[in-house]
């Protein structure tokens, strides 16, 4: 055998292997799918999203639970997006490397890197206990905030970062101010990456539960909230409760609110990806 | 059963009538906080939904914190009523005296342990107190290995353990019930706080032993091959006893059965919205109880309890933290 021939069948070799690397997550998400699919399709009824908890497995919905979340994420879009975007802007455009600078962003990077229960903890204790919010909306959406936040900024800096050097001299040749450029200039041409960013890092909060669960999020929430200072419950926690039952019919209304989860997180994730295609098209540097 | 229908009835109406809300309660409203013990949570769930259907105005939260971090909140004064599947201990009372708690303490059910088999298990008709020590106390950890070391007549084929992760209260109750001391057993087993994956473990391996909660054993009863417990005191029941809602209630299953309380805030007590859903729950969970898996008190027991909360009666009966073989209604008396 040639050596030439050895290099194809290695070549061969590591195809065949990255292609088993490629389908061994795929097919674990497809089981998982299907397993979850298979349990809880059935379920899924305009009473399930509409019902209120129930002990009675068959009588049991979500409607609590779907409405705190949708409350949590509106929210928490509200606080987060100005300041993480503000403060990105602030660290790409402004931001002189000093040490003030180094030292924030060597914190926001090891903020990111932090166990999400442990920002639950000082949300209890910071906007429950010491701003007394309480086990509030308010308080999860603080919370939930502090927790994307880091990967807001970072995105933030990593969309500015792509606008070309020459667009911004441009700007300044012309006479604009800073704020002019930043604001006529830089964000218009990287608004899909900020917005991209802003809506990953949702669909990792809708996911969150441990902090959620310290705060004191609760799990039997008769009535929708009517404002941020009320109690809630979401879907991660009703799901948890739910796998931990007795009952055979708990799980598969565990089945079933994970089908509504995934759906949510699918289409968040889908209005992503088309805002990203949508402002990608529009400006080309 | 009729209140179980007449729920469906009054569901029914309140679906059908849209915004027109039927009220047949004293119209109070208010809150009631409620947070604590997972293993509570499904009766405070129960009651609080069957409430809803008497008292809509009044809103009724329950979370499921722990009975440890339920503690937590009710000595800040946080929440009215705590759910816990132990008594309070020390360090809590100091806590809610620091806090200017007082609390109303009421016993509300009993929470059976199982210990179950694999189905195709023969040889095991039942087991000692001190079989299940030999099995499960730390000293075993790495020697015990095969059921014959157990008892001789048992075949030599492993044993597979699978037990509640540390951090569940069902592992507090059976290190202290069986081995003697809370939290002390052989770390070399099957652990999971999720006691449907005991149940799935214990169904799909033939040399498996394991224990969680009776509910558990009761909806995979199919699956899964009960052991009866001989605690060799004769006093409470000869011989080896199978967990039921009967020897639970009456004192004989031991000493796997342990109470579930609620603790009230004394303060909150004086509300009257927290009056009424505290005696709405004594009054129904004897029903509710046997519903949602768990076991109900003896009447006996409960009317003591309803006595106990009318006269506002403050502190624990449980000072020593110990409720392993304890006759309730001779302690609430």
């Amino acid at each position: 055998m040639s050596s030439s021939q050895i290099n194809k069948l290695k070549d061969l070799a590591f195809k065949i292997f990255a292609m088993i690397c490629t389908s061994v997550g795929l097919i674990v998400l497809l089981v998982l799918l299907y397993v979850v699919f298979s349990e809880g399709l059935s379920r899924i009824s305009v009473d399930f999203l509409t019902n209120l908890p129930s002990r009675v497995p068959s009588r049991a919905g979500i409607y609590t639970a779907l409405l705190g979340m949708v409350w949590i994420l509106v929210l928490t879009v509200v606080i987060s997006f100005p300041i993480g975007m503000a403060a990105g802007i602030y660290l790409q455009e402004y931001g002189r490397k000093n040490f003030l600078t180094n030292f924030i962003e060597i914190n926001i990077s090891n903020l990111a890197g932090v166990p999400s229960i442990i920002y639950g903890i000082l949300g209890l204790e910071l906007f429950g206990r010491v701003f007394g919010f309480g086990n509030s909306i308010l308080t999860g959406s603080l919370t939930l905030s502090l927790l994307i936040l880091p990967m807001i900024i970072v995105s933030t800096r990593e969309a500015i970062k792509a606008v070309p050097g020459s667009l911004r001299e441009a700007s300044y040749g012309l006479g604009a101010t800073k704020w002019q450029t930043v604001w006529n200039v830089v964000l218009p041409s990287s608004f899909g990456g900020i917005m991209t960013g802003l809506i990953l890092a949702i669909s990792r909060a809708i996911g969150e539960t441990a902090p959620l669960i310290v705060i004191g999020a609760l799990v039997y929430v008769p009535f929708a909230p009517s404002s941020p200072m009320d109690e809630f419950t979401v879907l991660p926690i009703q799901i948890f409760n739910w796998v931990t039952r007795p009952q055979a019919g708990f799980v598969t209304n565990a089945a079933s609110a994970i089908i509504i989860l995934l759906t949510f997180t699918f289409l968040m994730n889908g209005i992503a990806v088309w805002i990203r295609n949508r402002f990608n098209k529009r400006t080309k540097f | 059963m009729r209140l179980f229908l007449t729920s469906i009835i009054v569901f029914i109406l309140s679906s059908c009538g849209g915004g027109n809300k039927q009220n047949q309660g004293t119209g109070l409203s208010g809150e009631v906080k409620i947070d604590g013990s997972s293993t509570v949570y499904p009766l405070s769930e129960a009651v609080a939904e069957e409430f809803r259907n008497v008292e809509s105005e009044i809103r009724v939260t329950v979370g499921e914190s722990g009975t440890g971090g339920g503690f937590k909140k009710f000595s800040r004064g946080e929440i009215d009523i705590n759910d816990a599947s132990r008594p309070i201990k020390g360090e809590e009372i100091e806590l809610c005296k620091q806090g200017n708690v007082e609390f109303i303490e009421l016993p509300v059910a009993y929470d059976g342990l199982a210990v179950v088999v694999n189905k195709e298990n023969t040889f095991v008709d039942y087991l000692t107190v001190k079989e299940l020590k030999k099995m499960w106390e730390p000293a075993a950890q790495g020697k015990i290995k095969t059921w014959n070391q157990i008892r001789a007549s048992f075949p030599n084929e492993p044993i597979n353990l699978y037990g509640a992760g540390t951090a569940s209260g069902t592992y507090d109750y059976f290190t202290e019930a069986i081995v003697g001391e809370a939290k002390s057993s052989r770390g070399d087993y099957n652990a999971s706080e999720d006691d449907n994956v005991l149940v799935k473990g214990v169904s799909s391996d033939r040399n498996a032993i394991g224990y969680f909660g009776l509910a558990y054993y009761q909806n995979n009863a199919d699956k899964l091959k009960l052991v009866p417990i001989n605690d060799e005191d004769d006093s409470n029941g000869k011989g080896a006893i199978l967990p039921s809602p009967e020897t639970v209630t009456n004192g004989t299953y031991q000493p796997l059965a342990r109470p579930e309380f609620i603790y009230v805030n004394a303060k909150s007590a004086e509300k009257p919205e927290v009056k009424a859903f505290v005696k709405f729950y004594l009054e129904n969970a004897p029903v509710l109880a046997n519903e949602i898996g768990s076991v109900a008190l003896s009447q006996e027991v409960y009317n003591l309890v309803i006595k106990r909360f009318e006269s506002k009666k403050t502190g624990t009966v449980f000072g020593t933290g110990k409720t392993v073989g304890v006759n309730m209604a001779d302690l609430l008396k």
